[in-house]
Order: structure tokens, then C-alpha cells, then sequence
């Protein structure tokens, strides 16, 4: 792996002896003033490190949030490998949220992959693909973490690190660099059987001028990265002293329960709070411009009262908007539009009408809420002109920096207290901003820490929703059953470019998008457009198969002839789902595959349809050529997540507008996947070799078809609206055998 | 006064009879381990123990375990009649830390309290027990691998 010449490896002595290995992709001078105003001992810090002791123990910094998805664990992994250090004898720690460690890497890997997506998008210069604003960058998101911080990163400062520590021990016994070898955390010079441990030459090593280009391991040299290493957070999430953001708790703190503007958009207009004001524990009620919180001593306090207060709101224009009108609104549009490009390839439109046959077909999704299991909350602590912050958050030096500005105070006046999320999903990234900023303008009403919590049924409807969509296709068909043209126009926004786009060879595309923008707020949600296009391209496909008298498999594998991960992927997905053997009677298999956030996924879905007409998902194979896998048992935990998440949304989930607001309160309204309805899933992750791959997104999207392509074989039902909970497949037309 | 033990400590503490127990243990006695995840007894994260049987703390009143003897995550190792070794975790703590059943990690308190529950009354449960008794929701997916530890206890 080559290294840029923009980047700059660092190092420098810690107080009380040992190094400091870091690596900064922006110019180094902030960096060496970094190193400067560490040696002096004040907490400065570079983008990513790693920290070697006199004891020999290591200390990895990430500055990536854990929400779940391992990336602490393989990350430090990533660092510890290259170093060759003893991973007994390494910690993890979550950097501090300062701009030194903002995950620059990120934003170039994705600009360099995708282009920029609409979450990064304020912070950079997207028609020069130029990264502008760094420094108030430290996302997790993307399924970015491990690919680009970790292969940019970690590797690159555990590589240095150890170069680094063979050049001080070489120097020391005299012997040429090239004789002298590493391994659990030890410099050895064979020859002479000399041997000294990193903790020992660190210091030494700290005066040492950082290798400008360190070579990194080949795959074949790994000791750590490639094993299946217990995760850190683990033992610490078994017996409830796992630290989230919830959990932050003072003696004088204080509670805040708040309701908000049902109708987004809409501004508070009275508030009568005397009888919440009587009630026991409550302090305040703040009256802010959208919403009104209770201000209490317990949260519960605070929110039985929140139930006494009257309020009322600006009426809107949006007052009476259900779905049914956002979904005729993209009717209209898609039909008086032709939109905007996504992509075109040949004729679509002349092939279309020259073709032998055409099929037509309209599929709809609905609004998600993200619904982590941590509610949304906040607290803040104003106090002597600094702000403390703790928050379960995807971009800790986002929310630094928005505490600031909603608080009036410096960006280096306010610290964020790092924290494990109870889930993130995309809820927790920056700009869906609600939680924060009404925690800090309450907190700016106190001196004392308070902590403001949205109840589940908040969260349900005060959420940045995945956009509902609606997609038209139309496709033509020559007499031999090929498809000579592919037409897609669907409702935006666009989100992460590329999503819509199919892999399958046909020589006329034409995919455009119109304007699909609402009063309703929207946001990433796990695997962001993927997961709504991917049912829509993957379902069609499957439609078009069936059509032309072909089974899905082949008819897929015969169009992805210049795409063989692609093929991959599905073959060994189908294989080890037992495609085209015998099944249980009443059983299908339904596929899909989709390439995400630079890992490819194929998923199988037995399903069969139970007495009532419900179909039940018995089982889920996944294949995912993700390149290689940094620690394969997280990997396959991932994808596990991943299918189970995409299940949920294909079966269950929907957020309906009525009136204007979110009609759902909670679980009971927005079911989710439990033990009694998850599918057993069997992963098996292809190792081509190539880039790494994402893997905390790329098992979401295929799963909805997958499931309803399976439907299909077993009732002769095309689901072309989710969830599937809304259909009835009690009238059984089987094409099972078909 | 509300009277009762949490872990086997006594504790008395002045608040309302109708608070519920979640949010006694959270934000009156700092004891952060157990969760609040929908507030009317769906999800199955704020699961405890009272006298031994899985409840849901955030719709039970405090009244109702006067003088009753709860137990949450951070004691259930010292509390396990059935799987107590000294020294080290429960059998299902440690079965989640053998399979890596926690992803975000958020619901596993609730898990493990109502599957230590689940185990002690029914050491041997069938899959359609495992569904019937253990409905908490993962929003991470992490059932799979739920399922494998507990056949994993039930086995030993």
C-alpha cells in the first residue's frame, strides 16, 4: 500500500517516558504545535495514535464512536498488528473531541470513492472535491471507519511506530535495521540473540524522525488483523457498567422532559403550566421558540408534569398533509417531470418503444424512523464560561462545536465527554440536530448539569426520517426475453449517489430523479438510499426474470457477466442456501444483491407463508465480498445486524404523516424484528483480496427483496409497496414449482 | 418512605409510591445499568429482577416491590443461586461474552436479566419458549447469536 506524500507521521516523548506515534493527513505545522503543547502536558492530540509506555503497554486512541459495531476493537487491531505489538498489552481508548483528531480520512476516502455525501456535504467543497472544513469533521458513518481510518490511519502509525523502534534498537546494538526483527511487542536481533522490549526503547525512540513513508504488512505477515479477537466493549456491556450517554448522572442534576412542535416546522404559541409547576421535583418550565420543556429533579417527574401543561401551536399549511398527499405529491411530480440525471446509458427511451415487450411498475417505501434502543438525550453543563457535553453521538466534534455556537462560547471552551451509543444508525449524526440544541438552550437556563431526554414516543416522531420514495420503472424486452432497456424515474433526494444504479448489463438506461422533498425531515438511516433503491432495482430485476421465462439466479448471472464479485457473491449465497434443491414444502427462496459503501452482498431468503396469510422469513444466507475482513466474527455480527435491521424495515416498518405529525408512538406501532420472528442467518463472507469493503451497511439493503422476491414464487403477489406487513397473502396462488 | 433491597442492600428512599422502578433505580440511586427504552414495558431493556422473576421496572410502581428483594445487572453475578461461582460472572454473562452476543450493547442488560430469569425457572428451554419468554428488542439484531448462548447454557 502506497502512502500519499501529503501525509505526515509525527512522534514525540510523553511525560514520564514512552512515544507517542501520530499521523495527520493536514499540513503538519498545526501538528508540531500539537506535539509542542503535549510535551509541555496539555491534552493536544493528532488524528489518530498511539501511545507505548515504559511498562510496554499500548494505548490505541480511536476516533471513531463505538456504536455497536466492533470498529474500537478492529481498529486497535489494525494498529497493533502492524507494530507488532502483544495485543494483551493494548488499551483502547476513544479520542477527545478536538479538531487534531478530526477523521480527515473519511472525507477523502469517500470523495475519492463516491463523491461526497450529503452528510459530509457541508463541510466540504464539493465542486473542487476539496476538503474545506476538516477540523469540525469526526463522524462515524459511512461504514467508513475501518477502510479509511483504519487502512489510512492506524496502520500507517503502528507501521511507523514500529520501523521506528527497530531503527532505535539497531542504532543501540550497533547491527544493521535489516537484521533485527519484531514480534509481541519486542525489537530481537537474532544474531547476537539481543532483545529489548518497546516499552524500553520508547523513549528513545520519541527523538527519532518519523519514516515519511512506512511500509505497511502484506496479508500474509498479519499476526492480529484476520482473527476473530473478542471485542473490548464486551465484558463491560454484560454487567451494566458500560457508560452511554444516558448514564451520566451528578447529585445536583437536573431532569428535562419536553414536547415538541407536533407539526414540524411549527412555532409554540402559549403555554399554561401552573399545575406542572405544583407538581413535586419540578424547578422551571422554558418556554423555547418550538417546544416546551419541565425542568425537574428525576425524569419521570419530569414528565408527569410535562403531561399537565397546555400548549398550543402555530397552525400550518402542513396541518392537514397525510401520506396519501405526499404520495400523490411524487405522483404528480414523476408525472409532470422528467427530472434530473442520474444516469444514461444509450437510448432507454427509443429501445422502449421499439421493444418486443414492456413491462411497467410502480414501488413505494414509506418513511423510517431510526429508533435506536438509547433514547435521544443530552446534557449540558453550563457553568464559569465553559460548556461539558454528554451525548451519545456519531460526530462528537460536531456536537462540540454546536454546543458552542447554540451556547455562545468558543469551540475550545466546550468538552465533549465521550460516551458507547445505544445504537446510532444515522440518528446520531451531525445536523440532526434537535436533541442537542434544546438541551443547551434549557441547560442555558441553569448552572447545574440538566439533562434533557426525548421519551421513545419523541423519538418516534421528532426523528430525521429515511426519505419515503416512490420509483417507476419501465423496461423493454427483445423476443429472446433480454432486456434492451431500463427506465427508472424516482422521487429524492439523493443521498448517496450511485444507489439507484444496477450492475446488470443492458445497453439503455435512463435514471432520473425529481424533487421529493416534503415538510418532513430526512436524514441517513442505515445504509442511507440503498436501502430503499435496492428494493426497488432488485425487485424489478426479478420481475423482468420471471417475464422472460427465466429463473432469477441465472437470469442475474447472465447479466453480470462484467461484474464477477457480483456473480461471486450470488453463487455462493444461492449454493449454500440450497438453490435449485429440494426446499421443505410451501418453502421459496427469493434473492438479491446490491454493491454498498464498497462491499458487495448477495442474500438468499427462505420464506414460507404460515396459516394466516404471513409470510415468515425462515431463513437468511448472506455472501458479502467486503475484500478481506479485519476481524471476521464482528464482520459476520455485522452482517447478522445488518439483515435483521433491513428485516425489520421490510416487514414492519412505517412512520405515516397524519395531519401533518408522525402517527406512530412506539414499539407497539412501529414493531420491530424479535427472537420469535428472526430468521436463522448463515454469513459467509468472500475474501477476493480486494479494497476493503463497508460492513456495518452493505447486509441492510438486499434483505427486502430478497424476502418479497421469495413471496412472489409463493403467492404470485409482486410486493411493490412496503411493509409487508400491509399485504394479505391469505389467498394462496402458488407459482411454487413454476 | 419506599422501602426495599436492591442487590442486597436495603435501601429507603422518599419518593412517590407510583414512581415507577425504573427511574427509582436510575435517577434516585444512580444505578445506571439497568436501561429505559420505551417507558410502557415493549422493549424489555429496563428488565430487573424482583425476587428472582424478570419484570419490566419502568411500568412497575415502586410500591409494588415494598420490601421485596430486586435484583439489577450489576448484582445479578452475586445474586445467581443456580450458575453462582465466586468470583465469576453468571452463566449468561459469561455465554454472551463466549458467543459476543452485545453489539451497541444498550439492551443486554434487559437480555441477560430476563434470560437469567427464563434459565432458572426452565433450564432447558425449546426454541418456541426462548420466543415466547425472550421478546426484548435488539434494535443491533443480535438475536442469533441470543439464541446460540442460551443453547449454549441449556446444553452445559
Amino acid at each position: 500500500m502506497k502512502i500519499s506524500r501529503r501525509r505526515f507521521i509525527l512522534s514525540s516523548a510523553v511525560a514520564g517516558g514512552g512515544v507517542l506515534i501520530g499521523y495527520a493527513a493536514t499540513r503538519p505545522s498545526r501538528h508540531r504545535v500539537a506535539n509542542d503543547t503535549l510535551a509541555q502536558g496539555e491534552e493536544r492530540f493528532l488524528t489518530s495514535f498511539l501511545k507505548i509506555e515504559p511498562d510496554n503497554k499500548v494505548t490505541v486512541y480511536v476516533s471513531h464512536s463505538e456504536m455497536g459495531q466492533g470498529s474500537h476493537t478492529a481498529l486497535a487491531m489494525m494498529a497493533a498488528d502492524e507494530l507488532d505489538a502483544a495485543w494483551e498489552d493494548v488499551k483502547v481508548e476513544q479520542a477527545p473531541a478536538t479538531d487534531l483528531y478530526a477523521t480527515g480520512d473519511m472525507a477523502v476516502g469517500f470523495a475519492a470513492e463516491f463523491g461526497v455525501p450529503s452528510f459530509l456535504m457541508p463541510l466540504i467543497e464539493a465542486s473542487a472535491m476539496k476538503i474545506a472544513q476538516v477540523g469540525n469533521l469526526q463522524t462515524t458513518g459511512g461504514s467508513a471507519s475501518i477502510r479509511f481510518t483504519g487502512q489510512m490511519g492506524m496502520r500507517v502509525a503502528g507501521a511507523a511506530a514500529r520501523q521506528m523502534l527497530i531503527q532505535c534498537a539497531s542504532e543501540q546494538w550497533d547491527v544493521s535495521a535489516s537484521e533485527c526483527t519484531t514480534a509481541l511487542g519486542y525489537v530481537q536481533h537474532n544474531a547476537s540473540g539481543q532483545s529489548l522490549s518497546y516499552g524500553e526503547l520508547a523513549e528513545a525512540a520519541a527523538a527519532l524522525e518519523p519514516p515519511a513513508e512506512p511500509v505497511l504488512k502484506d496479508r500474509s505477515q498479519f499476526n492480529i488483523m484476520g482473527k476473530a479477537i473478542s471485542r473490548v466493549d464486551i465484558p463491560a456491556k454484560v454487567d451494566g457498567s458500560a457508560f452511554y450517554g444516558l448514564d451520566y448522572k451528578t447529585d445536583d442534576m437536573l431532569f428535562a422532559a419536553i414536547r415538541l412542535a407536533p407539526v414540524f416546522g411549527t412555532k409554540l404559541l402559549s403555554v399554561d403550566a401552573s399545575e406542572a409547576l405544583q407538581r413535586r421535583g419540578v424547578q422551571r418550565v422554558i418556554e423555547l421558540e418550538d417546544s416546551v420543556a419541565v425542568v425537574a429533579d428525576n425524569y419521570w417527574r419530569a414528565k408527569e408534569a410535562l403531561k399537565l401543561v397546555k400548549t398550543e401551536f402555530e397552525s400550518s399549511e402542513n396541518d392537514a398533509i397525510s401520506s396519501a398527499d405526499l404520495a400523490a405529491r411524487f405522483d404528480a411530480e414523476l408525472a409532470s417531470s422528467d427530472g434530473s440525471e442520474d444516469f444514461e446509458l444509450g437510448d432507454a427511451g427509443g429501445n422502449l418503444e421499439l421493444a418486443e415487450d414492456q413491462m411497467e411498475a410502480s414501488y413505494r417505501v414509506p418513511y423510517l424512523a431510526h429508533a435506536p434502543m438509547e433514547p435521544m438525550n443530552c446534557t449540558v453543563h453550563l457553568h464559569d464560561g465553559i460548556g461539558e457535553v454528554w451525548t451519545s453521538t456519531q460526530d462528537p466534534l460536531a456536537v462540540r462545536g454546536r454546543v458552542a455556537s447554540v451556547a455562545g462560547l468558543g469551540e475550545n471552551d466546550v468538552t465533549h465527554h465521550p460516551s458507547y451509543l445505544g445504537g446510532g444508525f444515522g440518528r446520531r449524526l451531525p445536523f440532526n440536530w434537535n436533541v442537542i440544541d434544546h438541551a443547551t438552550k434549557i441547560a442555558m437556563e441553569f448552572d447545574v448539569p440538566v439533562k434533557t431526554v426525548f421519551s421513545r414516543e419523541d423519538d418516534m416522531q421528532q426523528d430525521y426520517y429515511r426519505p419515503a420514495v416512490t420509483s417507476n420503472f419501465k423496461a423493454g424486452l427483445d423476443s429472446n426475453g433480454k432486456v434492451v432497456a431500463w427506465q427508472n424515474r424516482y422521487t429524492g433526494p439523493v443521498q448517496t449517489p450511485g444507489a439507484a444504479h444496477i450492475p446488470y448489463d443492458i445497453a439503455n438506461q435512463s435514471i432520473r430523479y425529481v424533487d421529493g422533498n416534503t415538510h418532513v425531515p430526512v436524514a441517513a438511516w442505515r445504509s442511507v438510499d440503498h436501502s430503499q433503491q435496492t428494493f426497488f432495482t432488485e425487485s424489478f430485476i426479478d420481475e423482468l426474470a420471471h417475464r422472460a421465462g427465466t429463473n432469477p439466479f441465472q437470469f442475474r448471472m447472465e447479466l453480470l457477466h462484467e461484474h464477477p464479485r457480483h456473480q461471486e457473491v450470488l453463487r455462493v449465497a444461492a449454493e449454500a442456501a440450497g438453490y435449485g434443491r429440494n426446499l421443505p414444502p410451501g418453502h421459496a427462496l427469493g434473492l438479491a444483491v446490491q454493491e454498498s459503501f464498497g462491499s458487495i452482498c448477495a442474500e438468499v431468503a427462505e420464506v414460507s407463508i404460515d396459516a394466516n396469510g404471513r409470510p415468515v422469513v425462515h431463513k437468511v444466507t448472506a455472501a458479502i465480498d467486503c475484500g478481506w475482513a479485519v476481524n471476521p466474527d464482528t464482520a459476520e455480527a455485522q452482517i447478522e445486524s445488518g439483515i435483521i435491521f433491513g428485516l425489520t424495515a421490510a416487514m414492519y416498518g412505517e412512520i405515516t404523516i397524519e395531519n401533518g405529525r408522525v402517527a406512530q408512538n412506539n414499539f407497539p406501532d412501529y414493531q420491530m424484528v424479535r427472537m420469535a420472528t428472526a430468521p436463522e442467518i448463515d454469513v459467509h463472507i468472500v475474501e477476493s483480496g480486494e479494497s476493503l469493503g463497508g460492513l456495518g451497511e452493505p447486509a441492510t439493503p438486499p434483505v427486502a427483496a430478497a424476502v418479497t422476491n421469495a413471496i412472489y414464487i409463493l403467492t404470485g403477489q409482486r410486493v411493490r409497496e412496503l411493509p409487508i406487513s400491509k399485504h394479505d397473502f391469505s389467498q394462496d396462488s402458488s407459482l411454487a414449482g413454476v | 418512605m419506599a422501602n426495599f433491597k436492591v442487590n442486597g442492600e436495603e435501601h429507603s428512599i422518599d419518593v412517590e409510591p407510583e414512581m415507577p422502578l425504573l427511574w427509582v433505580l436510575r435517577d434516585e440511586l444512580g444505578m445506571t445499568g439497568t436501561k429505559f427504552g420505551c417507558g410502557i414495558a415493549s422493549c424489555g431493556a429496563c428488565t430487573v429482577h424482583v425476587n428472582g422473576n424478570a419484570v419490566r421496572s419502568c411500568v412497575l410502581p415502586v410500591s409494588a416491590v415494598e420490601g421485596q428483594e430486586v435484583t439489577t445487572i450489576e448484582g445479578l453475578a452475586e445474586s445467581s443461586v443456580a450458575y453462582y461461582e465466586p468470583g465469576a460472572l453468571n452463566a449468561v454473562q459469561q455465554a454472551w461474552i463466549d458467543y459476543q452476543v452485545p453489539q451497541c450493547g444498550y439492551c443486554q442488560s434487559g437480555m441477560i436479566m430476563a434470560v437469567s430469569s427464563l434459565l432458572t425457572a426452565n433450564p432447558n428451554p425449546t426454541d418456541a419458549e426462548i420466543d415466547a419468554s425472550i421478546n426484548n428488542v435488539c434494535r443491533c439484531g443480535s438475536y442469533p447469536r441470543v439464541r446460540k448462548a442460551i443453547r449454549s447454557i441449556a446444553s452445559a
